[in-house]
């Protein structure tokens, strides 16, 4: 039962941590909480299953369940990337300057705008997600399994959060979003346009959370309209778990937090599931605001 | 190599600069001199480009600079040495160089970066370092340093000697010696007027926003008012 939790947990707990790390790399450029992230999530998983439909359509990748998951996955990147980025620039960029609480409707005005978007234009109902790996279940002994999708999932997730991490720490534009995350006029002194930083952090940050939609459509087998805003509060709280700005934070919050969800649901009540998030938030709020990583001042990006 | 002119800025409705003029030779150094709050770190932003002008022009080598953005300008080849330093604290000193470097081409990144070593020969001792855990003197020298990266026509430096004990001073300002005899033209802001006149070739005196007096370094040296206010001289 434990092992079995443990594996439920990764997997909750790499998809948290996927859409953690987009909360978490745009508060540390711009101190923003980017609120429309739970629906850029949401918009992943549609792109995704539109992406699925289309191959279908033109027969391609069709009988190469890797291929078409992988596919998929990058076309729902992309276009969740280039969404991030105009999001920033409709909605954020114009308030630059503006109060600190401005952009943060701003951001509550685009989640709104997204979420009735697709209920209205596409349905107010739950889609199917389309079937791509074939189902397997390995038995790990005892009474524990891990699913083919399980384990596409995990792997995916590491893959990305792997790239993401040497892309901060070994490129020429990684090292300038570090830059500009510590000091965005000094940035600028060494030549840095800290506009196109801003621009790519939240292409990251979005494609990111695309990916993380399209694992969850997988996973769960539907999406819908407002999937975005539990799994986005979620990870949220992880990013706040691990020091929000840091970006190494995230992705240790995001499987702190599924695998305390899952053994929560396993061994108290799988009906309180989502309540223990929300108490992790605020006692990490109450307790520790700067998260387990996070320095006083926040070491950011 | 740059002119000034009539150069207004200002923070919201006050005014920090209120029409100034200053000009930079090739391979000069010159050297802007006042008290707190003269208006000093204004005009050498207002240059850098990361504040706007209100009204006036900015010329480097006769092209009108005065509104392009600052990480345009470092590519034209001026280079701003912040005041109190501001390096990148979680980056590592080779880091700091390399960003310093933003705008050069990857192939040119070495050979700046050997230059930088040979100048201050300690950032290559602690080249794995963050930036945030090196002495003052250090962090100046890196903040120099970095800002040499992009291999400057014209470094703008903006109180050097801030906060530093008078060996590291004297330090710091033989290698700004030496960086002019290189060939690159210097803008020396600086509250320590003696050190800045030594160095200099001619200066401009900074008050509330305008340039009250412009002469060769020597005769500021030698001037009543100088003496007084910015030298602490009494008698
Ligand atoms: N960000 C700001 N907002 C509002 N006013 C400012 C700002 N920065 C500077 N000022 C004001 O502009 C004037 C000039 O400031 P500036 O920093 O250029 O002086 P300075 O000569 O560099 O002084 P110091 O030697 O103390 O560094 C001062 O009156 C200062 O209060
Ligand atoms: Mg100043």
């Amino acid at each position: 039962m434990l092992f079995q939790q443990l594996i439920n947990g990764l997997t909750l707990g790499s998809i948290y941590a996927l859409i953690a790390l987009g909360y978490t790399l745009v508060y540390g450029i711009l101190l923003l909480i980017n609120f429309a992230h739970s629906e850029i999530f949401m918009m992943g998983a549609y792109f995704g299953v539109f992406s699925l439909m289309i191959f279908e359509k033109l027969h391609i990748f069709q009988g190469a369940p890797f291929m078409l998951v992988a596919c998929a996955l990058a076309a729902s990147m992309i276009c969740t990337g280039l969404l991030g980025v105009i999001v920033e620039f409709a909605a954020y960029r114009p308030l630059r300057n503006a109060p600190r609480l401005a952009p943060l409707i701003s951001a509550i005005g685009v989640s709104i705008f997204l979420q009735n978007f697709m209920m209205i234009v596409v349905s107010p109902e739950s889609k199917t997600f389309p079937d791509t790996i074939p189902l397997h279940v390995y038995k790990l002994g005892g009474t524990a399994s891990i699913s083919s999708l399980q384990v596409i999932i995990i792997v995916v997730s590491v893959a990305l959060m792997a790239a993401l991490h040497l892309f901060i720490k070994y490129t020429k534009m990684g090292k300038a979003m570090r830059a500009t995350s510590q000091d965005a006029e000094t940035a600028k002194l060494m030549g840095i346009n800290v506009n196109m930083v801003i621009s790519l952090t939240f292409f990251i940050g979005a494609a990111l959370g695309g990916a993380a939609g399209v694992l969850n459509g997988m996973y769960y087998g539907s999406v819908k309209y407002n999937m975005g805003f539990i799994p986005g509060i979620k990870a949220f709280t992880a990013a706040v778990l691990g020091g929000i700005g840091d970006v190494r934070g995230a992705m240790i919050g995001g499987f702190v937090l599924g695998i305390l969800e899952s053994l929560g649901a396993g061994y108290v009540s799988s009906a309180y599931k989502d309540v223990f998030a929300f108490v992790i938030l605020i006692l990490v709020l109450v307790f520790r605001p700067q998260g387990l990583l996070g320095r006083k001042i926040s070491n950011k990006v | 190599m740059l002119k000034v002119e009539n150069l207004h800025t200002s923070y919201g409705k006050i005014e920090a600069l209120s029409g100034i003029d200053l000009e930079v030779g090739d391979g000069e150094i010159v050297t802007l001199i006042g008290g707190n709050g003269a208006g000093k770190t204004t005009a050498l932003k207002t240059i850098a480009g990361l504040l706007r002008p209100g009204k006036g022009r900015i010329s480097l080598e006769g092209r009108d600079i005065t509104r392009t953005p600052a990480h345009a300008i470092v590519r034209l080849g001026v280079s701003l040495s912040p005041e109190g330093r501001k390096i990148f604290p979680d980056l590592t000193v080779l880091e700091n160089l390399e960003m310093g470097a933003f705008s050069r081409p990857p192939g040119d990144i070495k050979r700046e970066l050997d230059s930088a070593f040979s100048i201050f020969p300690l950032l290559s001792e602690r080249r794995n370092q963050l930036g945030g855990t090196l002495s003052g003197g250090e962090q100046q020298m890196l903040a120099i340093g970095r800002a040499l990266m992009s291999s400057p026509k014209l470094l703008l430096l903006d109180e050097p000697s801030l906060g530093l004990a008078p060996k590291v001073v004297e330090t710091i300002f033989d290698i700004i010696k030496k960086i002019n005899a290189g060939g690159t033209a210097i803008l020396l802001v600086e509250q320590n007027a003696n050190m800045a006149l030594c160095t200099a070739s001619r200066g401009y005196v900074i008050e509330s926003g305008r340039i009250v007096l412009a002469d060769s370094a020597a005769s500021l040296y030698g001037n009543e008012r100088v003496r007084h206010a910015y030298l602490g001289v009494s008698d």
